[in-house]
């Protein structure tokens, strides 16, 4: 079979229903959207035309979504600080709809990957407990601080997963020579078949507590800040437990869809859902990543993971700088 | 993955797959008609949609302040699931496909604690009911807060 007009068959379908969504409008926009130096601040947000700004946010994700699959990162990581740091809505908006983004990509996922027993529900089961509980605490804190201090704390965080980024080494199988006690006890083990060797692979976990430990800072920070938590449940399933790097990825991806669930509701009922922002980014990721997948087949993705750290590191120092009240280059 | 392997998924976590895929349909589907109903002027949004963009750089007590006070004109902002009673309007009608993504999660785990009591995983029963417990506090907006 070839590959290249499989893939632009495949490319093709995505890219039209992309194109007929955004035709009529960017025509007009052409005419509407304000100068580059006022697209950032409130007013010039109020002088436009009520859709142009919805679909800024559909282009903007669209590309977000691209650049996430072929960085390895969940959109929620690139949407908070970029959305937060450059266009003009409040945070608690933003953490609301990066939650929701990050829980709808979470949900979608999440039907394949478990019945392709990638993703582990005897492993994502305690886990989601712990982060999804400290989700909520970390939802209400993250509610209740004033933006300031959160969106400074966004920044620190921000920086902090590019370190993680830069210095994090994946395993694709790491070595667990005996299961812990706990795990034992919970039966967290499991089969899968590696598509590329065809091997039949056994894997179990060490490490448990401390890894369940952890994952409650992982909630607290995901509701916290709204931003998916998938930058922090990889390291801590793969590196710290032991799971294989396909396990702890798929894992990961469907534990968002537990963990983001309890911080998503707390935004909600709070009234930080705006569907005007949530839809558009919804769409927007959905088909980014649709389309990021395809590429992701035939592109070499090393050069976009250092496009999305710097694009992480940049957003970072943005929601520092803004936190803290101090000037920045944009 | 092999079909033979993708069957050594244990039944409770195939059954959390297609609960979660049907719910997670319909509550995606749902979503996009209701945002095209609201685009559309189809229904009426309780805050024009000219106006949106006039609010959302408020924070979110001061925007629900704003809001209630120039368009709603209720006796308290609408906070929690105050927008089940305000479904006629086009903006809050987006809210039932939003709910329906939250609450799929409860809904799974609902549906697999019967298999997992059939199979006398005590552990695994006591986690999902703790889980649909906390998920439907999270939900239920007893869990208030404010700046």
């Amino acid at each position: 079979m070839r590959a290249g007009p499989l893939l632009g068959v495949k490319l093709g379908a995505p890219l039209l229903m992309l194109w007929i969504l955004l035709a009529p409008l960017a025509a007009v926009a052409v005419n509407e959207v304000p100068a580059a130096n006022e697209v950032l601040t409130s007013a010039a947000a109020q002088a436009v035309d009520w859709w142009v700004w919805p679909l800024v946010l559909l282009v903007v994700t669209f590309v977000m979504g691209i650049v996430a699959v072929l960085g390895g990162v969940g959109g929620g990581v690139l949407f908070v600080p970029i959305i937060s740091g450059f266009f003009p809505f409040h945070l608690d908006f933003v953490r609301g709809c990066g939650l929701l983004v990050a829980l709808s990509g979470a949900l979608a996922a999440g039907p394949g990957l478990l019945k392709a027993n990638l993703a582990s529900l005897r492993l994502a089961i305690p886990s989601a407990l712990i982060a999804s509980s400290c989700a909520i605490v970390g939802a209400m804190v993250g509610l209740a601080l004033p933006t300031h201090i959160i969106q400074t704390a966004l920044g620190a965080t921000i920086l902090g997963i590019v370190v993680l980024m830069l210095l994090a080494r994946k395993s694709e199988m790491p070595e667990v020579p005996r299961a812990d006690n706990l795990s034992s006890a919970l039966r967290i083990c499991g089969v899968y078949t590696e598509e590329s060797t065809g091997e039949q692979i056994n894997w179990k976990i060490h490490r448990t507590p401390i890894g369940m430990t952890l994952f409650i800072a992982v909630g607290v920070m995901a509701g916290m800040f709204g931003l998916g938590a998938g930058w922090a449940n990889v390291p801590v399933l793969n590196l710290l437990m032991g799971a294989p790097l396909k396990i702890s990825v798929a894992t990961s991806k469907f534990l968002l869809s537990i963990t983001d669930t309890s911080a998503a509701w707390i935004y909600l009922n709070q009234g930080c859902v705006i569907p005007m922002m949530v839809v558009p980014s919804l769409v927007g990721i959905m088909l980014g990543s649709f389309i990021g997948v395809r590429i992701l087949r035939v592109a070499k993705p090393a050069f976009v993971r250092w496009i999305v750290i710097v694009l992480l590191l940049f957003a970072g120092a943005k929601a520092l700088t803004k936190g803290l009240g101090l000037p920045f280059i944009v | 993955m092999s079909s033979e392997t993708a069957q050594d998924a244990q039944s409770e976590q195939l059954l959390y797959a297609r609960v979660l895929e049907i719910g997670m349909f319909i509550g995606l589907v749902i979503l996009f008609i209701t945002f095209g109903v609201y685009v559309s002027g189809i229904m009426a949004p309780a805050v024009p949609l000219d106006q949106v963009s006039s609010y959302w750089h408020l924070g979110v007590s001061e925007y629900l302040e704003v809001v209630n006070q120039n368009h709603l004109h209720l006796e308290h902002p609408p906070t929690g699931w105050a927008w089940l009673t305000m479904l006629g309007k086009g903006d809050f009608l987006n809210f039932i496909g939003i709910a329906i993504l939250g609450g799929v999660t409860i809904i799974c785990y609902l549906a697999i604690i019967p298999t997992l009591l059939r199979k006398k995983d005590s552990a695994y029963v006591a986690m999902a009911l703790l889980e649909v417990i906390v998920l439907t506090l999270a939900a239920s907006g007893i869990l208030a807060v404010g700046h």
